[in-house]
């Protein structure tokens, strides 16, 4: 028998799930985020393997998502020293790198910085030559005193030429084991936010490092030798050696993660989801089956960025929101007791008031060991206050007018009614709890070409083919297992001014891990 | 009312400047932080009004040109606006005396700063429209006699163009071209004359305006307070306030069309608003009648943070407030409503200034 565990380590809990091969939950657990993040890995993959009486062993992969990163950024911590290059000389000098960036973050990266000759037009012409002599230059005055490289070119999205040549001088001088980041692989046209995301990815890719080892670690610990994988941002796993590379497209995968997970539970692929947590709640949009994609430049710790992040509206409530009356206003978060939830909230003992102690006091959910009884006035207006406000949210993540189903995950939304204006049915899955942990297990490896094709000498359909076995080919490489591979996603971009009818094709295909189906197989052999 | 502008005003500039910009315009982001690091490197900007000048002063506006997807990847060198300045200064033989922005809505109310800047000139309060056009030939300059050539076009490669059209046409249409081969972007130095010339066709003040809607907006205050301020300041009138409920794009020549359409909330329940844009918006009409258009200022709003959302942003279920702002009184003149009215643009009506509209929409009001 073998087994999968997705573990999903949030702001406020650890939540880890141990699934069989027919993807049915074994054992679940949630557990407080420990400091070290680690210990309470380690605490709950051990709960689910008692609860469930699985050996260790025969768990063959382990999916985590993380914010890890995130925070690392957020809180400055662990941060590498990069050297950043931009290739665009003469252009683009009037905003130097870290342009906009707060001022410690912009202090600490300012030192190693160039624009050096180079660089592409729209149409894929150079601006100027690569400078060759003035990178090496560079790579030699660096050497022993950053411990990452970024590099991005002027619309190395057309063409990536300049941006691997100067990634091959770095390494000639560096030698292999230095991170280098490349721009065109992190984001899309936007030059100052997909440098922004470059940068970034190579601050963190020491703590990446070092998280993946410890989480191999805990793993190890209690006997688990699995496969490991981390969830990103678009909803589809990379492997450790892909995660090491481009440790930022792991930011947003928690919502991503509870996303994916709804999707799962329900069997729906395009529905509003309403993840409710103890501080916050996310709303996101699934589109045959995957998050929509945002359109406009996140900021991460203070930094514009432009790489692919879910779309979401988040709102400051949930189960532990605090109720509190202000100027005869009855308000409802964003202030939270978060996971103290069970010291402080009125349904657990405390004496705060929190949102579930409204809902639990107007007998709409049973929650908590003690009674709740508050004035029912404020009880009513509070309830109203939050299911307005949470109304208002799946409203503004609709795409049209029309009636959308809704899929309801995360611990606090047992607190949400099933009923909301423009929703055509409410679905409540069985495990909405962990949603984002069974997210994380069930997730697949993409595979994506993001490239310029010309189309004098061949079809649309020739190239539309090209383009989905080279996505097909990258799926593979990164674990997929081939007669699973579907295509997720297509874009063509026609590109003005440049010879052979050129466009640009985007495809990205996902598929099922091949190991894991194989391990099926193999284990169905042996039930025999 | 001589003033130094430092590089933290930069930023109210581009926020009211997004409001002047009526949707459309370029974002100004890349070309505030040209400003800023210019400022930085440089030294504060002198911000004079033109009657500081002498009557034979030259002055030469400053511009950016190009289609915005270039101009966020492949930014500017720095040296092309100052290179396009000072070439044409040496076309026309003498120095002059101060710059001036073309558009006080959007992306081209920056650049000049970083001649200014760079060039150690005064900047003058003011620009040739008090808003933001698509096209070259709609500024008060244009109207009042005064050519955009010679006109200078320069890359950040080190490749500059001279050009000397006969109309707006053709400077227009030479211009783009030239940028087009340039890599899509450009630095223009355009409509130079003397102050004599410029002054009673500029538009006077802007700068200082869009500074103060972007303070207004910035601060720390209530959004129906800043709202309130806003209006009063500029003028304006609240049009709508509603839930945007559909949004319809496409493109037409180049350029990016769409129909908003909007529901109405609180006092404007039961009502429904549209507004056409073509990377501005150009019309707001109530149930199918006029509420505003071209030429006067037509601007969406954030209700919650009170923040300009530009066209590329709207989106459905978004809460917005459409404000409409008077046009400068240039606009009204009928040789101008010509190229920047309702009919120039593809509508079927005339242009009826704010004002007026806005006395019909009370009355309308009124009688519900």
């Amino acid at each position: 028998m073998s087994y999968r565990l997705g573990i999903d380590v949030g702001g406020t809990n650890t939540d880890v799930v141990l699934l069989d091969r027919e993807n049915a939950v074994v054992a679940k657990t949630k557990t407080a985020v420990t400091a070290d993040i680690v210990s309470g890995i380690r605490a709950g993959v051990g709960t689910v393997l008692q609860q469930s009486g699985v050996d260790g062993g025969d768990i063959t992969h382990a999916m985590l998502g993380t914010t890890q990163v995130t925070n690392a950024i957020i809180e400055r911590r662990e941060l590498n020293d990069v050297a950043i290059v931009r290739l665009g000389a003469p252009a683009t000098r009037a905003v130097k790198p870290l342009a906009g960036w707060p001022e410690d973050l912009r202090e600490r990266y300012t030192q190693y910085s160039w624009i050096v000759g180079g660089g592409h037009e729209f149409d894929g012409r150079e601006i100027a030559p690569l400078d060759e002599a003035e990178l090496t230059a560079i790579a030699e005055s660096v050497k022993g005193k950053v411990q990452a490289v970024a590099i991005t070119g002027v619309f190395s999205p057309v063409n990536t030429d300049h941006e691997e040549r100067a990634a091959r001088i770095f390494r000639d001088i560096l030698g292999e084991d230095i991170p280098i980041s490349l721009s065109y692989q992190l984001g899309s046209v936007g030059l100052l936010e997909r440098e922004n995301a470059t940068v970034l990815n190579a601050a963190v890719s020491n703590v990446a490092k070092r998280a993946t080892l410890s989480f191999q670690q805990a793993l190890a610990d209690l006997d688990v030798h699995a496969a490991l994988y981390l969830a990103q941002n678009d909803g589809t796993l990379m492997s450790v050696e892909y995660a090491l590379l481009y440790p930022i497209l792991t930011i947003a995968c928690g919502p991503t993660n509870s996303m994916r997970g709804a999707a799962y539970l329900t069997g729906l692929k395009n529905a509003i989801v309403v993840d409710v947590g103890g501080t916050s709640t996310d709303v996101g949009v699934l589109v045959n089956g995957f998050p929509r994609e945002s359109f406009v430049a996140v900021d991460v710790g203070g930094v514009r960025t432009n790489f692919r992040m879910p779309d979401l509206y988040s709102i400051g409530l949930g189960g532990g929101s605090r109720v509190a009356e202000v100027d005869g206003k009855v308000q409802v978060g964003p202030k939270s007791v978060g996971y103290r939830i069970v010291q402080e909230g009125r349904a657990f003992g405390g004496d705060t008031t929190t949102f579930t102690d409204v809902v639990v006091s107007l007998g709409k959910a049973k929650v908590g060991t003690h009674p709740v009884e508050l004035p029912e006035e404020l009880a009513h207006s509070a309830y109203e206050v939050a299911i307005d406000k949470t109304a208002e949210a799946i409203d503004r993540m609709k795409t049209s007018a029309e009636a959308t189903p809704l899929i309801l995950v995360g611990g606090g939304s047992v607190l949400l009614p099933s009923e909301f204006e423009g929703v055509s049915e409410v679905y409540r899955p069985e495990n909405f709890d962990v949603a984002n942990a069974i997210g994380a297990a069930i997730a697949q490896v993409s595979g994506r070409v993001d490239r310029i094709f010309a189309m004098d000498q061949k079809s649309r359909e020739e190239v539309l083919a090209e383009a989905k076995s080279i996505a097909t080919a990258e799926a593979i490489r990164a674990g997929a297992e081939a007669s699973t591979i579907e295509v997720v996603e297509i874009e063509e971009v026609p590109i003005a001014y440049l010879p052979g009818n050129a466009v640009r094709i985007k495809v990205t295909v996902a598929g099922t891990l091949a190991s894991y189906s194989q391990e099926q197989k193999v284990g169905a052999h042996a039930s025999h | 009312m001589r003033r130094l502008i430092h590089a933290c005003d930069i930023d109210y500039l581009a926020l009211g400047a997004t409001v002047l910009g009526t949707g459309g315009g370029g974002d100004p982001y890349i070309g505030a932080l040209m400003a800023k690091q210019a400022i930085e490197q440089h030294g504060p900007v002198e911000l004079i009004s033109i009657d500081e000048l002498a009557d034979d002063d030259l002055v030469i506006p400053s511009a950016m040109m190009g289609a915005p997807t270039v101009m966020v990847e492949k930014m500017p060198s720095g040296d092309e606006p100052v290179k396009a300045f000072t070439q044409l200064e040496k076309f026309l033989g003498r120095k002059a005396a101060a710059t001036v922005s073309i558009e006080a809505g959007g992306l081209n109310s920056t650049i000049p700063f970083v001649v200014a800047a760079e060039l150690g000139i005064p900047l003058v309060d003011a620009d040739g429209m008090g808003r933001a056009f698509p096209e070259i030939p709609m500024t008060a300059l244009h109207f009042g006699g005064i050519s955009a050539t010679p006109m200078m076009v320069a890359d950040e490669k080190g490749n500059s163009v001279l050009l000397s059209t006969v109309d707006g046409a053709w400077t227009e249409a030479l211009s783009r071209n030239a940028t087009i081969v340039m890599g899509g972007s450009s630095m223009l130095a355009l409509y130079g004359a003397n102050a004599r010339d410029m002054r009673p066709n500029l538009i006077h003040g802007t700068l200082s305006i869009a500074m103060k809607i972007g303070e207004l907006l910035a601060a720390k205050e209530d959004a129906a307070v800043r709202l309130d301020k806003l209006l009063k300041f500029t003028d304006g009138v609240e049009l709508f306030r509603g839930k945007l409920i559909d949004v319809m794009r496409r493109t037409v020549g180049g350029f990016a069309r769409g129909t908003v359409t909007l529901e109405g909330t609180a006092g404007d329940a039961g009502s429904i608003c549209r507004l056409e844009f073509q990377n501005e918006n150009l019309i707001a009409m109530r149930d199918g009648e006029p509420l505003a258009t071209v030429p006067d200022l037509i601007t969406v709003l954030d209700q919650e943070t009170v923040h300009p959302i530009t066209t590329e942003e709207l989106r459905y279920g978004q809460r917005v407030i459409v404000i409409a702002m008077p046009c400068a009184p240039v606009w009204h003149r009928p040789e101008c409503l010509e190229l920047v009215g309702p009919r120039y643009f593809g509508y079927d009506f005339d242009f009826k200034p704010l004002r007026q509209v806005a006395t019909q929409v009370d009355e309308t009001d009124t009688r519900v």
